[in-house]
């Protein structure tokens, strides 16, 4: 069954505008090229390490960037482009946001009026409820402010800002840092469970086996590129992976050997020219100096000069 | 349980400032070089007296008597709920400062709310609408009332409303010529319109440049880009979440500032010659009226005290997470 695109995003890039000494202005690039599509009923998992600038990605989908940033490439939900004016009516309605953690809600309002954006009518009122009953959360917990809440219930009640409306489109920044083994894997199904209702679902994270259990897709992001685009099955077995990062992920799991390799990833300013990973890549050759285009290999996508 | 340990806590702390505020009041006045016989009797006037008459009123005065005796004698009768009597107006002090307060109260509350009013809501608007054009116009208006002396604003008013449009008095706080029993609150109101509106000027600037401050901060917050997100409107988002969280800090600021609109309404009153406390106590201070000045000075940091003191209990009202006993930022 072909299902429809929800979200298409082609060669996004994102940079800000940073105030050098004097006046001199400087472009700081912290996406360069980024291209995903999510389908209804499907979950796919963007995974890059921690401050790689992957929050704005969601931020630049839900058009709340900071003004000092600037946003390049083409996003179209359902078939059109989404413009600021569309995004504008359509997000906290079609298309939602879960934030990363729980600077992100009100300090002062209580919980359960927070979720329902202070119009707390009958039919809110008994959605909430439900919603609740299904996380698990007591009642009394609607009428508890956010600092009150632990680690897992703050999760929960973020979700249930999504679930309170009818969501076609959830992109979800960072939804697990600081959860117990536990608690991170069954936020991670509740983000599954819209996907099941039929909800595209757009995960940015930074943990690649936690994302592998739930999602249908991976993208992995290196140095504000994708370098590749990958089914969950494709990580079975590192043969089936396509770009030389990926496979280091994947030999970096416990399972498979716990091998890390070295260095980091290139800070913003000092950029290689050609491929991002060349510095750290074992079979980076001349060519790998150009262009490198992001193709279409076995049903995912690539950023490198060899297939595989 | 902790409100009380709260309260206790303030108590204690209110009565060892008063005892320090009067302290330094009463070694200022003393090291003042104001001679009281001077100052109120007059050079010539003395020169014609003898000198058990002379004697006699420096007696009255208290000059002479050792410092640290006279002001145990105060703290005593202080204590007991005696203030005295005024050596200028030779009334009982509690007499002389009910009619001096009542004036000044109706002085300060006017400016006090509409300060607090306007401050907050230009403040407010300024801070949602960083960089925008009434941002600009309020900032401007804040810069140049707050670097223009409060003395100054007033003479001007004074110049303008008073003496060339005449459509204000001049000053006092009573029409002259009239008794005071056909004096009307109308009569008071009108009197009042320009020293407040004077005092009102001066206090919106401070309100609205903090409350801008805190709502800038508000606006960077997470949770305002989430409510973004959510797709709030900029009038829900402040509705919901920027004025429910500059409501407290706007609060403390506007209790805090009850000082400042007292200490601008000294100066104000001194130009318009409303006969209010500020102006009683320049005259005291001058007149070397000791038990006036310590009961003005003492009801002044009682006040202020007073205001910062409400001001902390609203903070807990208003902020859950010191309501709730949660963990204070
Ligand atoms: S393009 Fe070259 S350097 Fe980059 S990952 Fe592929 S082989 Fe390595």
């Amino acid at each position: 069954m072909e299902r429809k695109k929800i979200l298409e995003i082609k060669n996004m890039n994102i940079s800000f505008c940073q105030y050098q000494k004097g006046m001199r202005q400087e472009e700081l690039p912290v996406i360069r090229d980024l291209s995903l599509s999510v389908h209804e009923g499907e979950m796919v998992a963007v995974v890059g390490s921690s401050g790689s600038g992957k929050s704005l990605l969601a931020h630049g989908v839900m058009g709340i960037l900071p003004y000092n940033a600037s946003m390049g490439g083409e996003i179209l939900y359902r078939g059109e482009p989404l413009t600021e004016k569309r995004i504008r009516k359509l997000r906290g309605k079609e298309i939602v946001m879960v934030p990363q953690s729980t600077s992100y809600l009100d300090p002062l309002m209580k919980v359960g009026t927070q979720i329902c954006k202070g119009k707390k009518d009958l039919v809110r009122q008994k959605k909430l409820d439900q919603i609740f009953s299904r996380y698990s959360l007591a009642k009394e917990v609607q009428e508890q402010y956010p600092f009150e809440l632990s680690g897992g219930m703050t999760r929960r009640v973020m979700i249930s800002t999504a679930m309170i409306e009818n969501p076609r489109l959830v992109i979800a920044d960072e939804p697990t840092p600081g959860l117990h083994q536990k608690a991170a894997k069954s936020a991670m199904e509740h983000f599954r469970e819209l996907a099941d209702m039929g909800a595209g679902v757009l995960i940015i994270t930074h943990d690649l086996e936690l994302a592998l259990e739930t999602a249908d897709r991976v993208l992995v992001f290196y140095a504000g590129y994708t370098l590749e685009d990958a089914k969950t099955e494709d990580f079975c077995k590192e043969e089936t992976l396509r770009h030389p990062y990926t496979k280091a992920l994947w030999r970096a799991i416990p399972k498979n050997g716990f091998q890390y390799i070295d260095g980091v990833q290139p800070y913003v300013k000092d950029m290689p020219s050609g491929c991002p990973f060349a510095p750290r890549c074992s079979r980076c050759s001349e060519k790998c100096h150009g262009e490198i285009p992001y193709r279409e290999v076995n049903g995912g996508y690539v950023r490198c000069v060899y297939d595989s | 349980m902790k409100t009380a340990k709260f309260i206790t806590k303030q108590m204690i702390k209110m009565f060892l400032l008063l005892l320090a505020v009067s302290i330094v009041a009463f070694a200022l006045m003393t090291a003042s070089p104001v001679d009281p016989l001077q100052a109120n009797v007059g050079q010539t006037a003395l020169g014609s007296m003898s000198p058990e008459q002379i004697q006699k009123l420096e007696e009255y005065w208290g000059v002479g008597q050792p410092p640290v005796q006279r002001y145990m004698a105060w703290l005593k009768d202080f204590i007991r709920g005696d203030m005295g009597v005024s050596l200028l107006y030779r009334q009982d002090v509690t007499k002389v400062i009910a009619v001096k307060l009542a004036n000044s109260l109706f002085l300060m509350i006017i400016a006090w709310v509409m300060s607090g009013l306007l401050g907050f809501i230009l403040g407010a608007l300024a801070g949602m609408n960083r960089g925008k054009l009434i941002d600009k116009v309020v900032r401007g208006y804040c810069l140049l009332i707050s670097s223009t002396p409060a003395f100054w604003i007033a003479m001007l008013f004074l110049i303008i409303f008073g003496v060339w449009l005449k459509i204000l008095p001049i000053g006092l706080s009573v029409p002259i010529g009239v008794e005071a029993s056909g004096v009307t609150f109308l009569d008071r109101v009108y009197h009042a319109i320009l020293p407040a509106f004077t005092l009102s000027i001066t206090g919106i600037s401070n309100i609205a440049m903090h409350t801008r401050e805190k709502m800038i901060d508000i606006c960077e917050s997470d949770y305002m880009l989430f409510a973004k997100a959510r797709g709030e409107s900029t009038w829900e988002i402040f509705k919901n979440h920027g004025f429910r969280n500059v409501l407290a800090p706007a609060m403390t600021l506007q209790f805090a500032s009850i000082s400042e609109i007292f200490g601008g309404s000294v100066l104000v009153e001194q130009v318009f010659s409303y006969p209010g406390l500020g102006q009683a106590a320049v005259s005291a201070g001058l007149g070397s009226d000791m038990p006036l000045l310590m009961a003005i000075t003492m009801i002044s940091a009682l006040l202020v005290f007073g205001g910062n003191l409400i001001a902390n209990l609203l903070y807990g009202v208003i902020d859950p997470r010191i309501r709730r006993g949660g963990a204070v930022r």
